[in-house]
């Protein structure tokens, strides 16, 4: 009897044949990947409506006269120094969120719940400086649907005139204030979800299952949190 | 459930990750371009030696390149299978669009705004 198989009934074996991912990654990973892909077309729709609305306009708050406050330290004068530490404290936070992934590939539980914990202090240090920031905005008069008085307004501005200036103010206001507030919420969540899946390392829970791919989710949730931050950045007060 | 988690493992031995090296090193990128994004903005800028029409397009690229440092390093996607890759990338390539046609639909508001 032959043993040949013919052609047809040979068993494929290429990634798409079926019986394993093709893209060799867990699923869950893969829904975390395309959830984030949709989150980046909500930022990129804010981002690109706060763009054409402030290249319409004709004058623009200054970045350099409004965010130059360091909260507890100087009320003004020291432009962009705030928001460089927040900026150095979200890349040190996804810093050690890759080291807590790295140490979770070597199964190293020790060292995951320190790098965890690191990464959830770094979230509320940005979270608070965050809110401080919001509270420096709020005393001096700005919020959704509300400006600084006329004269105030002025030390914004470098040029315009009482109209054009009160109008760009409140658009200013309203992106800034949604789109930091959306990308606040997303830093919460983060840390809400990074210190359940510390609490689960505690508890073993990836110890026992053999791998800490949780992490690595909960890892690419954490870096696109700090992916956002670089455009909101750059967008709100550099350019 | 223990054939799984092997199966994980051999995967994950089988393409290249990030080392403790690697990260730092990627960290390190990523300061330092932030570090030249705030002495632009800082000294540049206001001292006149650079202007701020060129000092932008010079924060988008700069800001773009710190993008590609966090996704294909720190979310790993350089070591991901092709596929993958491709399945992010091609569709953020629909935001080029929405960029085209804000940034014309907003040359329009400015007559509007008279």
């Amino acid at each position: 009897m032959s043993t040949a198989v013919s052609q047809i009934d040979e068993i494929k074996t290429t990634p798409w044949s079926g019986g394993r991912s093709p893209f060799n990654v867990e699923y869950g990973k893969i829904m975390m990947w395309f959830f984030l892909l949709s989150d980046a077309f909500t930022f990129s729709s804010l981002l690109i409506s706060y763009g054409a609305l402030r290249f319409s306009a004709s004058v623009w708050p200054a970045a350099d006269k409004v965010f130059q406050s360091v909260p507890g330290l100087y009320d003004s004068g020291k432009p962009l120094v705030f928001v460089g530490l927040m900026t150095f404290i979200l890349i040190v936070s996804s810093v050690t969120m890759v080291l807590a992934v790295e140490a979770g590939h070597r199964n190293s539980k020790k060292e995951v719940i320190t790098w965890m914990i690191l990464t959830v202090v770094f979230g509320f240090m940005f979270l608070g400086c965050q809110a401080l920031e919001w509270s420096h905005l709020h005393h001096e008069g700005f919020w959704w649907g509300s400006t600084p008085n006329a004269e105030k307004l002025k030390e914004f501005f470098t040029g315009g005139t009482e109209v054009t200036r009160h109008l760009t103010a409140q658009e200013f206001a309203n992106l800034f204030f949604t789109i930091t507030g959306f990308h606040g919420f997303h830093v919460f969540t983060g840390v809400i979800i990074n210190i359940i899946i510390t609490v689960n390392v505690l508890l073993g829970t990836y110890e026992k299952r053999g791998s800490y791919l949780m992490v690595e989710k909960v890892g690419l949730y954490w870096h696109f949190v700090d992916l956002v931050w670089v455009f909101v950045f750059t967008f709100f007060y550099l350019v | 459930m223990s054939s799984d988690s092997k199966e994980v493992h051999h995967e994950e031995g089988d393409h290249q990750t990030m080392t403790k090296g690697r990260i730092l090193k990627v960290a390190g990128i990523l300061t330092f371009i932030t570090a030249i994004e705030f002495i632009i903005a800082l000294w540049m800028v206001p001292s006149g030696t650079l202007p701020i029409q060129y000092a932008n397009p010079v924060y988008i690229v700069l800001t773009l390149f710190k993008a590609f440092y966090i996704v294909a390093f720190f979310m790993h996607l350089k070591f991901e299978k092709m596929g993958l890759a491709l399945s992010i990338i091609v569709p953020i390539l629909f935001i080029i669009g929405l960029i085209l046609v804000l940034t014309n639909e907003s040359h329009h508001w400015i007559t509007l705004r008279g």
